[in-house]
């Protein structure tokens, strides 16, 4: 059994956020993790190998230093990786990278595709249905857990207030949650072997089947107006009144706001 | 000459801070009070290899080096100095002499579950007579037919009942010299908890590192199978030298993980602490204290750093362990005291955890050779 699992380097949030004049984000500037979703796809695919002895071939795309993510990957437990990097390819909003990533995908065999339900840094959750979409097989999103049965897969739906318990057919794509997953630390030993490990680099004349006007940013249709750090809220008021008078100062508040 | 971590190792650290911060801190605070040696916590530190990170894979460990070793126990004792000197240890004073001295059979059967994490070890040269002065040692190992049989008492021994498997240090012979003094020669054996007359005394009640088992082991007519004897006989006083000397890079860098972590406090606590109407980080005088914190620590690590590579390149390294002990433990107990100062009164409360780890910080001071003995090792190698 053949897995391929995506993965993205985001931003690590805790110490702020660096933009580029064109309002996206200045990734290189940023200390960076591998994004929470797609380390739990990760650990779901590594407990999938436990089992079946899959392999596992890990897949990213952004700029040469994100062949880091795919060492993390390594030292986890992950067999290959591949890096897709391109000027050509940055900027892209979701339908660029879902395009860019299906493509490479296409170059490998799998029988599943695992993803992040998204990603910290852009919040979407399209990227891995939309690759779906692009290799024409069934998606099955917010897993929070997920087993190979035959050549199916059985997936637990995680909803707000209700679970599905689904099953698909294989090849097929699953997405996954942080919250309900807990992935597995590295090992000291994996680390070092995972920097002997040869990543697979592709660049855009590597991506067969894809269209130059679905990559980078002058494919993407999302154009970005503005992008600012969290603005932050004021200090706010404090008022010492009894109920009634509460109720009354807030509802002139609101009035006054034209809130209400 | 660069002083930065390449990425593998940068990536080592990142994988010990987070475990440090996620296992092990939330139960550093209980593991003192109790004085509760942290059994859930060595188990998944064996289980992700930590307790053999520089030993050769083909000896169940890691493969990683000494520096990569240095990383955890740096980044363990940040947040709790007991965790620290569990693994070290376990690595630096029962892996590494067996790594060293042992024969083949002894590293399949004794290394290799150490180094996985199976075992856990202890290394015993310490007797109630006889700290810094070796000599004064008494527990005797005589030769008996196939066996030899183990006689004594060792003292303050880190990991002491929880380890499965001792390197312990024993008289068996005494030589005369020219003048007709007496001297001892000391050999190395290797005791595994439950042979027969191998027992554990008194538990010690510390100041520091409180959640560390000490234990006194008493060894009463104790026969252990003479393939049990580690190198050679009557080197054994060299080898325990030579293991200090890995020892105390161990130690020099719980030294440097505890200073650490006192200073991240102190910042995150003179930010949020506001005294006249200002943060206390405020102040000129908070502020210098705090750079001179930094910089000690900051010194402190590329002396353990510089030692770490030492033992990776170099056959003899005892001056730089020397230095690097020295320094990070004075450091750290200069630091951690500094830390307490500018928590004030808070900061002598067991809500805090500078006060724990000024109290932890005092035993690098003292163990695996104390300040004094690390002055006359550098200072020794000075005059020759």
């Amino acid at each position: 059994m053949k897995i391929v699992v995506c993965v993205k380097q985001v931003p690590d949030t805790k110490n702020g956020v660096v933009f580029n004049a064109d309002g996206t984000l200045n990734r290189g500037a940023m200390d960076k993790v591998m994004n929470p979703d797609d380390k739990a796809g990760l650990e779901v695919a590594l407990q999938i190998k436990e089992k079946t002895g899959a392999e596992i071939t890990v897949v990213t795309m952004g700029i040469p230093d994100a062949d880091a993510v795919l060492r993390e990957a390594f030292a986890m437990g992950a067999d290959k990786g591949v890096l897709i990097t391109d000027r050509c390819l940055g900027g892209a909003d979701t339908w660029a990278t879902s395009s860019t990533i299906a493509a490479g995908i296409r170059n490998l065999d799998y029988d599943l595709i695992i993803t992040g339900r998204q990603a910290i840094d852009g919040d979407t959750a399209q990227v891995g249905p939309q690759i779906g979409e692009h290799l024409g097989i069934p998606v099955i999103s917010y897993a929070s857990e997920v087993e190979v049965d035959g050549d199916s897969v059985i997936v637990q739906r995680q909803y707000d207030d209700r679970t599905h318990k689904l099953k698909a057919k294989m090849p097929a794509l699953v997405t996954c949650l942080a919250e309900e997953i807990t992935p597995r630390y590295m090992t000291p030993g994996g680390i070092f072997e995972a920097f002997d490990k040869e990543v697979t680099v592709w660049g855009r004349n590597d991506l067969k089947d894809l269209d130059d006007g679905d990559i980078g940013l002058a494919g993407s249709p999302t154009k970005i107006a503005k992008a600012s750090d969290k603005v932050r809220k004021g200090a706010g008021e404090t008022v010492n009144l009894d109920p009634t008078e509460s109720v009354k100062y807030i509802m002139e508040k609101l009035n006054e706001k034209h809130v209400i | 000459m660069d002083f930065t971590l390449d990425k593998k190792h940068e990536m080592a650290r990142a994988l010990f801070a987070e475990f440090a911060e996620k296992e092990v801190k939330p139960l550093a605070q209980e593991t003192d009070e109790n004085e509760q040696f942290p059994e859930e916590t060595v188990k998944k530190m064996q289980k992700l290899g930590f307790m053999g990170i520089p030993i050769p894979k083909e000896y169940g460990g890691q493969g990683c080096d000494t520096l990569t070793y240095v990383l955890a126990v740096e980044e363990l004792s940040k947040v709790c100095g007991t965790t620290g000197v569990i693994v070290s240890a376990h690595t630096s004073l029962c892996c590494d002499p067996i790594l060293t001295y042992g024969t083949e059979e002894q590293k399949q059967k004794f290394l290799v579950p150490l180094a996985k994490g199976e075992k856990l070890g202890a290394f015993a040269l310490t007797e109630p007579g006889a700290g810094t002065d070796a000599q004064g040692a008494q527990t005797k190992a005589v030769e008996d037919g196939d066996e030899w049989v183990l006689n004594g008492s060792k003292c303050f021994i880190t990991n002491g009942k929880y380890a499965d498997i001792y390197i312990i240090f024993a008289v068996t012979d005494v030589i005369e010299d020219a003048r007709g003094r007496k001297n001892k020669r000391f050999s190395a054996f290797i005791v595994e908890k439950g042979t027969p007359g191998f027992s554990f005394g008194t538990k010690e009640k510390k100041m520091g590192i409180r959640g560390s088992a000490t234990y006194e082991l008493i060894f009463e007519d104790c026969r252990i199978p003479k393939e049990n004897l580690l190198g050679v006989r009557g080197k054994g006083f060299g080898m325990a030298m030579h293991t200090l000397d890995g020892g105390r890079i161990g130690i020099a860098t719980q030294a440097l993980g505890i200073g650490e972590g006192a200073l991240q406090c102190t910042i995150d606590f003179v930010k949020e602490r506001k005294q006249f109407g200002r943060p206390i980080g405020a102040f000129q005088n908070t502020q210098f204290q705090l750079a001179d914190m930094a910089t000690r620590m900051e010194a402190a690590k590329y002396l353990v750093y510089k030692a770490a590579m030492a033992k990776q390149t170099q056959k003899v390294y005892s001056v730089e362990a020397a230095q690097a002990k020295l320094f990070a433990a004075e450091a750290a107990m200069a630091v951690t005291t500094k830390a307490v100062q500018l928590h004030g009164g808070y900061g002598y409360t067991r809500e805090y955890d500078v006060e724990r780890m000024m109290r932890d910080a005092k035993i690098t001071e003292i163990y695996e050779g104390t300040s004094e003995v690390q002055r006359m090792v550098i200072s020794g190698s000075l005059l020759k």
